[in-house]
């Protein structure tokens, strides 16, 4: 009995369906929920995280990402042109920090620089500047292979046709190519910081004073003394995507109106 | 479209125009040879259109006389320029070279006002007040003093390839280049910008025109040069090298662009 493509696949909707809604059961039916009522979702002493966790937690964790954006965002436009400079010593030098820096994890870059680099040199540095330098680094390492592929993306008779209205080759970059670039590049670098709003939890590996606490140490924090169980950290983690999800609708509108705007 | 140009002023001033001299110019691609040893005079004013097959070089010997192609071999002058002298200063001698390119290359990002004063703030240093009025003056001159706030892409392609002529002339050049400014349009647009123009070689502006357009050369140029195989195979008299030319290759190529309906039988 030979079916039509559209009966088939209606039947595999079906079956895909099914599959979902037995999945879901075993899941509901195979879960002890009267330990993680206690454990996950004890919201009845939660209490004493608020009003902190808003007003310290999330402002610094706010304050941690943009200023590791800021870094990375320099850094990054630093190694992208010099990727694409024509000296290769500049290549080799951006290709091996990016390779290096995207390769380790972050959480090892914040431990060098909490404890290697004070150890190393003898310097004490406040947890805000180890926090920009380590996201700083990291950040500058994915921003930089964005902002290239947007730099490459600008048409090359852009470039030419600044250079031959008479504009040195950087005023050429500064003021026609790199708009241009950014422009291009606005989705992935939102994306961008969505990620390093997450990376900035990784603070929690050095030593923090309260009022330096974000969403994470929060956490962390409320697990060992509110008694209700892991309950603090889905707190936590509701305020990030307090952050991330406007940040992705950000995103989403930048790539609509980016595909408008192309011809 | 008949926001086209009437305006036989002048710019700022009268065009202060320049002479280009090409001796013996070589370019290679690697091991391809574009431009085989290549002289070409053009005296201040004149109009000299580049013709001939694709591939025969005629854009790349364009290209070199601002050195947006680096040229192996050979000597350029342009103006008071020596191009191709090792310490010349590439962007000092570039303001004084308007380019227009086959895909307009305008500033996407930048309105039609805002394309034309850009190089004026940023490379002559004029006030923005000065470099506006200078903008303005030009996107008139090309027909297009109305649209001055659209951005490109708000244009047609005819437009925007006018908006690139002002943006060029708003630099006061002694010299222009156009590289098959209108091979890229759609064929109703293409009389605006040759009547652009022809309305500059009438205000004595030196011009280098690769072309396709015979009619347009056989009207406005002075000479025309015919390049195939990175030579120069026969130059002249715009009307003689069109009408009658005396190379056979010559005659192959323009029978082919003025009748490409036609079918040769091979024997």
């Amino acid at each position: 009995m030979a079916m039509t493509a559209r009966q088939r696949a209606r039947v595999s909707l079906y079956v895909q369906i099914g599959i979902f809604v037995v999945a879901v059961a075993a899941l509901v039916l195979a879960t002890d929920w009267k330990t993680v009522g206690n454990s996950v979702f004890n919201f009845g002493k939660i209490g004493p995280m608020f009003p902190d966790i808003f007003l310290v937690g999330l402002k610094n964790t706010l304050i941690y990402t943009f200023l590791g954006f800021v870094v990375g965002l320099s850094g990054g436009l630093l190694l992208a042109l010099m990727k694409l400079s024509s000296f290769p010593l500049y290549r080799w030098i951006a290709t091996g920090y990016i390779e290096f820096f995207r390769g380790v994890p972050a959480l090892l870059v914040f431990i060098a620089f909490g404890y290697g680099v004070p150890l190393a040199f003898g310097v004490q540095w406040n947890v805000t500047l180890i926090v920009m330098i380590s996201l700083g680094m990291v950040a500058s390492a994915y921003i930089a292979e964005t902002l290239r592929a947007g730099l490459q993306a600008v048409p090359k008779g852009q470039l030419e046709a600044a250079r031959s209205l008479g504009m040195p080759q950087w005023r050429a970059m500064v003021s026609i190519v790199i708009p241009q670039a950014f422009k291009i590049v606005l989705p992935p670098l939102t994306n961008e910081v969505i990620l390093l709003t997450k990376d900035s939890s990784l603070i929690y590996v050095l030593g923090l004073t309260a009022s330096q606490y974000d969403l994470t140490k929060f956490g962390r924090d409320g697990i060992s003394s509110l008694g209700a169980g892991l309950t603090p950290l889905l707190v936590a983690g509701a305020f990030y995507l307090v952050i991330t999800i406007p940040l992705s609708l950000l995103a989403r509108k930048f790539e609509s109106r980016s595909a408008r705007t192309k011809r | 479209m008949n926001d086209v140009v009437n305006s036989s002023a002048g710019n700022t001033g009268t065009i202060n125009a320049a002479g280009v001299s090409i001796k013996d110019l070589r370019k290679s691609y690697g091991s391809n040879e574009v431009l085989k040893g290549i002289s070409l005079d053009v005296a201040p004013g004149e109009v000299v259109c580049l013709i001939g097959p694709s591939g025969s070089g005629k854009s790349t010997l364009l290209r070199c006389v601002n050195l947006l192609e680096q040229p192996n071999e050979g000597a350029i002058h342009v103006g008071g320029f020596e191009a191709t002298h090792p310490d010349v200063d590439i962007d000092k001698m570039r303001r004084t070279v308007g380019m227009v390119f086959q895909q307009f290359n305008l500033f996407p990002h930048l309105d039609a006002k805002r394309n034309c004063t850009i190089a004026q703030t940023k490379v002559l240093k004029r006030s923005q007040e000065e470099a506006d009025k200078v903008a303005q003056h030009n996107l008139e001159r090309v027909g297009l003093g109305h649209l001055s706030d659209r951005f490109p892409d708000q244009l047609s392609g005819g437009q925007q390839q006018r908006v690139a002529i002002a943006r060029a002339l708003s630099m006061d050049p002694e010299l222009m280049l156009f590289d098959e400014p209108t091979s890229a349009l759609d064929p109703e647009t293409v009389g605006d910008v040759l009547s652009v123009m022809r309305n500059l070689a009438k205000e004595g502006m030196t011009m280098l025109v690769v072309t396709h357009e015979m009619g347009f050369a056989r009207e406005v140029a002075d000479r025309v040069v015919f390049m195939d195989g990175g030579v120069v195979v026969e130059e002249g008299v715009a009307e003689q090298v069109i009408s009658a030319p005396t190379q056979a290759r010559t005659k192959e190529f323009l029978r082919r662009v003025l009748d490409p309906t036609h079918i040769e039988i091979e024997e």
